[in-house]
Order: C-alpha cells, then structure tokens, then sequence
C-alpha cells in the first residue's frame, strides 16, 4: 500500500516537474509573438530609445536619443496607437504593400494545393516504376534550397518575358513540388478499398477523386495550405530578384529592410502583417494539427 | 512528353484489351500531366542549362571546358568554408532538432494540465513574420544586447555572438525555436497512433521499457521521423533567410552559408561559378534525399498497412 501511494506521489511530481518545464519553454516559443504585439503600442520615440543602438550607425543624427544598452521591453510607459494611426491612415504604403502581398500569396497558395492534390493523387493512385522515380525527382526538387532554383527561375522568367511581372513568382510557385509531396504522401494512408468499392460501383476516375479522396484530404489540404501560405507569406529573396519595380514589393521584404530606417513603426507593421496568419491559424489550428498527423502517423 | 503517357506500367489484366490498356495509361498519367509540364517548364529544363553553362567558360563564347569550373569551385575559399559551415550546422542542427522534438512530444504525451493551450504556444514561431522575430533576436544577442546584459549580472565580460564563433549556438538555437514546435506536434500525433494493445502486450510479456521504446514505438514512429527529418532539412535551409536579415551579405566567416555564397556569387553576375556550384549542391542533395528514401523504403514501409 505504501509503496503504491508512494509511486502516486512520485508519478504527480514527474507530473508537475514536467508541466512547469513545458510551460516555462511555451511561454519562450511565445515571447517574440507578445513581444511584437506590446511594442506594436509604444510611440516611436520609446522604441528609438530601446533599440535605437541596433540602428545607430544608420540614423546616427538621432544618436542623442539613444540609449547604448539595447532594452527588451514588454509593457509600453505609455499606450498609443501612433504607430497604427501612422501605418494606416498616414501613408498608404503600407496597405498598398500589404495588398501587394495578398494579390501574390493567394493564389499561390490556392493554385498551388488544387494543383498538387490532382498530381497527388496520380503519384499515390497508381504506383509504378516510372513514377516513383519522378516522384523522388520532385521530393529532390523540393529539397533544393532557393538559391539553386535561382537562377533556372531567373532564365525562364527571362524567355517567357515574364521577368519584373507579378507572374514571374506566381507561376513557379505553383508548380512548387512541396505541396505534391506531403499530399501524396497523405494520400496513400487512404485505404485502398474504399477507391475499390468506389470503383466497383461504377463511379469514375473523377468522381473518386471529387467525392472520396478530396473529402477525406481537406483537413491535410488546409493544413498543407496553412504552410504554404506562411511560408510565402514570408518570402524575402523570390521578390528582390525577380522583381524589378519596388512598388510591387510585398510587405515582407520591406519588413526585411525596415532595420535602416522607420524602427519606431516595425512593431505596428508586424502586427499588421501578422493579421492573415493569426485568423488562419485561429481557424485551422485543429486542421494543422490533425491533417499532417495523417501523413505522418501510422494510419489508424 | 507524349511518349511518356503511352508507357504505363504493365498490369495483371493487360493482356485482355490492349486498347484498354492504352487508354488506361493514359488515363493515368493525365494526372500528373500539368504539374509534370510546370516542373518540366519552370525547373527542369532550365536547370539542364545551368548544367551546360556550368561546363562552358563563358555564356558570349560558349567555349567548351569541360570540368574545369568545377575544379575552380572546388578551389575557392568562400565556396569550401560555405559548404562546411552549412554541413555542419544542418548535420547538428537538424538531428538536434529531430531527437529533441521526439523526446518533447514524450514527455508532453503525458497528462498535464492546459495541454492544447501549450501546444498553441509552441505552433507560435510559424506565425510571426522572420523579419520581427529577427529583431527580437538581434536584440537579445546584440553585442550592448539582452543576453550580455543578464550574462554581466553574473560578472561575465561581454560577447559578440554574432561575431564570434557563438554565432553556431546562436543559428542552432534560431534553428531550434523554429521548428521545435512543429516537429514536436507531429510526433505528438504519431504517438497517439501507436496501437495501444501491441505496447500493452509487450510490457505485459516483461519487455523493458527501453525494448518497447526501441523496437515498437521507434518502429512505428519511423515514417513521420523520417518526415520531420525532411521538413526540417527544408527548413534547415530556408535558415538562410534568418541569417541574411540579421547579418546581410557577409556575416561573420562561421555564419557564411552555401546560399549567402550563391547570393552573392549571383549578385556579381558569376553564372559559371553559380551554376556549377549548384549542380554541385543538387548532387549532394541526390545522395542525401536517395539514402533517406533507401531508409524509409527498407525500414518504414511494412509497418504501414
């Protein structure tokens, strides 16, 4: 009896332990997200004053404001919408890069996913020899850190005519293998009877994949959406190279380069900026969580 | 590409109608038909002629030089110290990362209390913009930063993280917060899809924890490491983008990444030196993806069905 009670005692304070460590490391994997969110209600000048020294060389005519000593800060002196007000209603830029954004990652995003869950579901319907090897051939493709895709990205954009054009990042994107290779690998985990059954009743190709495949994929098709769309949400290099007119440029390259100049606003920008993926998460966090889990996991 | 579509792969029944069969193949390979044009289009084609200019000595002559770019390449400093510097950070960082995330997702697969609250939490890093997270980070590893700040509280001299070689711990640990998260929610999920009653059987028969460990839930959990090892390879490399924003075109010499040296070989119009460089890097990738694929193939697929 003792020794059980005292096994109890022992499980609980495993127990414990383990949930202040996880919640200690939580509230570290959320602090650049709080963080950006206080700041976003400072006034430019307590932001200038906290990190102004990471800056200092490039606007060194404000030096006499700067602290030496970088400060994190959480809790603002004083609360303001100054950098909002100066965001959103004092010059347009803003939301005009904003939009700039949006028009480039949506479709991306969507294209993309409606794209790769028809070659998907070619790759994990029918397997054969051919195929397997064009699908390695995508996972390698995939696996290519941009800056090696570069340049065929530049060379091609350059004979299509399509070098400066919006299009020059859209349409590689969607033909990115990423989204090909987690929806077929998704794709296989779907028992092969219920294509059978399917077919046994007399349903074609298109209608497995309209009324059975696609159903049981759409929460792996959000959530495989959810990071596309983050990931390009993000992109830096793709608009900087291709791109050749800056008022194209999305917002995330001029938060990128915001450090040589307007600091006291990047807060409330990044806040603005981070709107999309915060309601997208809000929406699909289930999805994120459920729909690679499919991939991943042993089928249940 | 036509060609390509009159030649599935044969099956059981093909005998009967070789019309049939035809048409079925065809059937087949239309769907990979638009996809396999796009990537025929926008990443093949073009990257067999960076392939041809990676043997040319120059794109105005064309002079045929055979291997000898590649030699140059294996010459250059900045190309051999940026193919280290990224080997090494890849090859710990993403084992790290990968070991650290599994061992998480044990330890949270426990009963604690606001479960799904902390797993928000650590889905966090994928939502905030890199450009914010890399002032904060700049911030905390500053040389007048926060962590020299808290490291002086306990009579420390002051270090430039960033510019001395701390600037590995400081990518690793870039690295680590940003996909820690991600990875542990993924095995998370495999973990709740080990079968329960084939662990049960095997503690019950007396087998160690360990064995259990080793032999039933690593085997089960092989596909999503195998997974997770891919993502965050990718991931793994996007870190450039990390590194650009908070140290630009040259960092301190252990920071400087194959892809800063494709940046900037790129910038200076190099086309023979990058596209060399980046044949180069597709065959590493060949190798590494092909062992990776070998792995799985042997060792993850029959506990599938």
């Amino acid at each position: 009896m003792k020794n059980i009670l005292s096994r109890r005692f022992h499980e609980k304070l495993a127990e414990t332990l383990l949930f202040i460590v996880s919640f200690l490391s939580a509230i570290l994997f959320l602090m650049p997200t709080v963080l950006t969110i206080t700041n976003s209600f400072m006034t430019e000048t307590e932001i200038t004053t906290n990190y102004g020294a990471m800056i200092s060389n490039a606007s060194s005519d404000k030096k006499a404001y700067i602290a030496k000593e970088l400060n994190l800060k959480f809790i603002p002196d004083k609360v303001s919408f100054q950098q909002y007000s100066a965001v959103l209603f004092k010059n347009p830029d803003y939301l005009l890069k904003f939009w700039n954004s949006v028009i480039l990652v949506v479709p991306i995003t969507i294209f993309q996913i409606l794209l790769a869950s028809v070659t998907a579901y070619g790759f994990s319907r029918y397997r054969g020899k051919i195929r397997e090897i064009i699908f390695f051939a995508y996972m390698i493709l995939m696996l290519m850190p941009y800056q090696v895709t570069l340049v065929p990205n530049y060379l091609v954009s350059e004979w299509l005519g399509i070098l400066g054009t919006r299009w020059s990042i859209v349409l590689p994107a969607i033909f990115s293998p990423f989204s090909v290779y987690l929806l077929t690998k998704i794709m296989r985990r779907i028992p092969k009877a219920y294509f059978e059954a399917a077919q046994l009743d007399g349903a074609g190709e298109f209608e497995i994949f309209w009324h059975i495949c696609l159903p049981l994929c759409r929460s792996a098709m959000l959530s495989v959406g959810l990071l596309v769309f983050i990931d390009y949400w993000n992109m830096v290099e793709q608009p900087l190279i291709l791109l050749k007119n800056e008022d194209m440029y999305p917002l995330s390259v001029f938060l990128s380069q915001i450090n040589s100049g307007d600091v006291g606003l990047a807060f409330a920008v990044a806040v603005v900026y981070m709107i999309p993926a915060l309601l997208l998460f809000l929406y699909g966090e289930e999805y994120l969580v459920e729909g690679i889990t499919y991939s991943g996991g042993v089928k249940g | 590409m036509q060609e390509n579509e009159t030649k599935p792969i044969p099956r059981t029944h093909h005998k009967k109608n070789v019309k049939k069969w035809i048409l079925e193949g065809l059937q087949h390979w239309s769907w990979l038909t638009p996809s396999l044009i796009g990537v025929l289009i926008f990443f093949i084609i073009p990257f067999g002629v960076v392939v041809y200019y990676s043997v040319l000595d120059n794109p105005i002559f064309s002079n045929f030089v055979g291997l000898e770019n590649y030699a140059k390449l294996l010459k250059n400093e900045a190309f051999l110290r940026a193919s280290r510097n990224t080997a090494i950070f890849s090859g710990i960082a993403v084992p790290l990362s990968v070991v650290l995330s599994l061992w998480m997702a044990f330890a949270l697969n426990s009963n604690i209390p606001a479960k799904s609250w902390i797993r928000s939490c650590f889905l966090c890093p994928l939502m905030v913009p890199i450009a914010s997270v890399v002032m904060v980070w700049q911030v905390i590893f500053h040389y007048h930063g926060t962590l020299n700040q808290i490291t002086a509280l306990f009579g420390a001299e002051p270090i430039d993280w960033l510019k001395t070689n701390w600037s590995y711990g400081v990518l690793t640990i870039m690295f680590l917060w940003k996909t820690l998260g991600y990875n542990m929610i993924l095995f998370m999920s495999a973990i709740a899809g080990i079968p329960r009653d084939i662990v049960e059987v095997a503690e019950l028969e007396g087998a160690s924890g360990f064995y259990t460990f080793l032999h039933i839930k690593l085997r089960y959990l092989s596909p999503t490491i195998l997974f997770v090892t891919i993502l965050s390879v990718i991931s793994s490399f996007k870190m450039f983008r990390e590194v650009y924003l908070l140290t630009g075109d040259y960092p301190f010499q252990s920071m400087y990444l194959l892809q800063h040296f494709m940046n900037n070989t790129f910038n200076s119009l190099d086309y023979q030196k990058l596209s060399s460089a980046a044949v180069l890097l597709s065959l590493v990738m060949i190798v590494i993806i092909g062992i990776l694929f070998i792995i799985e193939w042997k060792y993850g697929e029959d506990v599938e069905e």
